[in-house]
């Protein structure tokens, strides 16, 4: 399935857990220290460089380089979401992001906030850099690039960008969660194996 | 000996680990590929070895978190060794490229060419050899961040070991990008155990453990991680780990420390020895 930016609301709501998409358009990396600046703006009432409304936010610190005047997307793989937990609710609300690409998931107040905005958790696969490089067309711009390298925010221009799993949908769903249910039921015989 | 030959080591040594993967490692990923059954599990696998695939042809990272520079020492001391990695680690940065991930740990300053103080880590041990041999590991921060290490008790003995593994595999699900290499030192002190955790991943996934009991606890963890059902990249199915190295010391009679080192699936190092005439033999696996 092709999802095109900026994202409606409707496009959103349309997922499930477990389809598998590809992101044309636009998408905007965002980690750590660009959660942390970007909530301190919006508390102080200043405007972000770019709107974000209806935008899809990328976990990733990628490798770029230089060429010239312009940017070159070396490798480009989703970073660990979970570090992100505890200002994703916000983010998602003050924003408008209708997407996240991250791996590995995200909590339960990420999965409300997802609900109840409208917005889905797409999973990439962890280290497929390459794969992720090969989706952007270019790199459109960069800003704060005074938070370092894998800090900054990026702005890439994408083609197939994927392929994605949709393993957070807007209803409450989440992979994870089914997967956590699983891992439970199985620890009986884990526990056996080990003899504990 | 040259700094500009340690430079070119360093260089040399980073790029074969970030740009392919060794072997031993390669295999696990290809059979654990065809033993899915979940469209999912085989979908991230697939991936993964279409990925590794593509960074190798066109030798660029095939992660972007090129993680940080981790050197381990052993054999014959040659001068201006350090001057000569620290060299080669900002070399690389620059000219594969890398990441530059090393910050300030306040004020996440980023200096842009992954040095700094007490970076690249470099652990040294010395040893009555005719050569020098030097091994990165360039270590992701997703899977770093998982480590964990625990001051047992005598009395929870092998018991207290196996039920803290299942724990911290099953917290850490899916960040640490599954499958997964375990990495667990048993015994010494607390720092030696962390020390030992991250040693055993420098071992290969295709050797059995030359201690009986160690190969033996291996065998049963891999097992029993394998059945929890986090899969890959915590999505769900049977290989959680592409294995367990145990690494053990004697310690003291009050203690059992235990550390856990986690490895990303892209576990990469390589090695490479320097021998006394200056000429360099090299190893994606490691010697043996």
């Amino acid at each position: 399935m092709k999802l095109r930016t900026p994202l409606s609301e409707k496009d959103v709501r349309a997922l499930k857990v477990g389809d598998t998409v590809e992101i044309d358009g636009v998408i905007v990396s965002g980690r750590d220290e660009v959660h942390i600046r970007a909530l301190e703006y919006a508390r102080e009432g200043r405007k972000l460089p770019l709107d974000l409304k209806g935008g899809v936010l990328f976990h990733a610190g990628p490798i770029m380089k230089e060429e010239g005047s312009k940017w070159k997307a070396i490798a480009v793989g989703p970073t660990t979401s979970s570090r992100m937990n505890s200002m994703e609710p916000e983010f998602i609300e003050r924003f408008g992001i209708r997407a996240i690409i991250g791996k590995g998931g995200m909590s339960q107040p990420t999965i409300d906030a997802m609900s109840r905005s409208g917005c889905v958790y797409l999973a990439f696969t962890g280290g497929a850099a390459i794969q992720g490089a090969e989706g952007i067309r270019q790199v459109k711009g960069v800003e704060w690039l005074d938070l370092g390298m894998p800090e900054a925010m990026w702005i890439l221009e994408v083609k197939g960008f994927g392929p994605l799993t949709v393993a957070i949908d807007a209803h409450g769903n989440s992979l994870y969660k089914r997967v956590d249910e699983e891992v439970k039921a199985n620890l009986a015989q884990v526990r056996n194996t080990l003899g504990i | 000996m040259k700094t500009s030959l340690l430079e070119e080591v360093t260089v040399n040594l980073i790029r074969t680990a970030v740009t392919t993967l060794p072997e031993d490692v390669l295999e696990a990923l290809r059979r654990a590929e065809k033993e899915e059954t979940s469209g999912i599990a085989k979908q991230q696998l697939k991936n993964i070895l279409a990925n590794v695939a593509a960074a190798e042809r066109r030798s660029l990272p095939m992660c972007q978190d090129t993680g940080i520079p981790i050197f381990f020492v052993k054999g014959r001391c040659i001068p201006h060794l350090e001057e000569g990695i620290r060299q080669g680690v900002a070399r690389a940065t620059a000219e594969i490229p890398l990441r530059p991930n090393v910050v300030h740990p306040l004020t996440r300053h980023n200096p842009g060419n992954n040095l700094g103080q007490g970076m690249p880590y470099l652990h040294f041990e010395p040893a009555d050899l005719d050569h020098t041999e030097i091994t990165v590991m360039t270590k992701g921060a997703g899977s770093e961040n998982m480590t964990m290490l625990a001051m047992l008790t005598p009395s929870q003995g092998l018991r207290g070991i196996k039920s803290f593994v299942l724990e911290t595999v099953l917290r850490a699900g899916g960040n640490p990008c599954p499958p997964t290499i375990v990495g667990l030192g048993i015994g010494g002190s607390a720092d030696e155990a962390l020390f030992l955790s991250k040693k055993a991943l420098l071992g290969r996934l295709d050797r059995r453990n030359k201690d009986q009991e160690l190969a033996e606890l291996e065998d049963e963890l891999k097992e029993a991680l394998n059945q929890t059902g986090i899969g890959p990249m915590g999505l769900g199915g049977r290989t959680t780990v592409l294995g367990v190295r145990v690494e053990a010391a004697y310690c003291h009679t009050a203690s059992l420390p235990a550390a856990i080192t986690l490895q990303c699936w892209a576990a990469r190092r390589a090695s490479a020895r320097i021998m006394k005439d200056g000429s360099v033999l090299y190893s994606r696996e490691g010697f043996e």
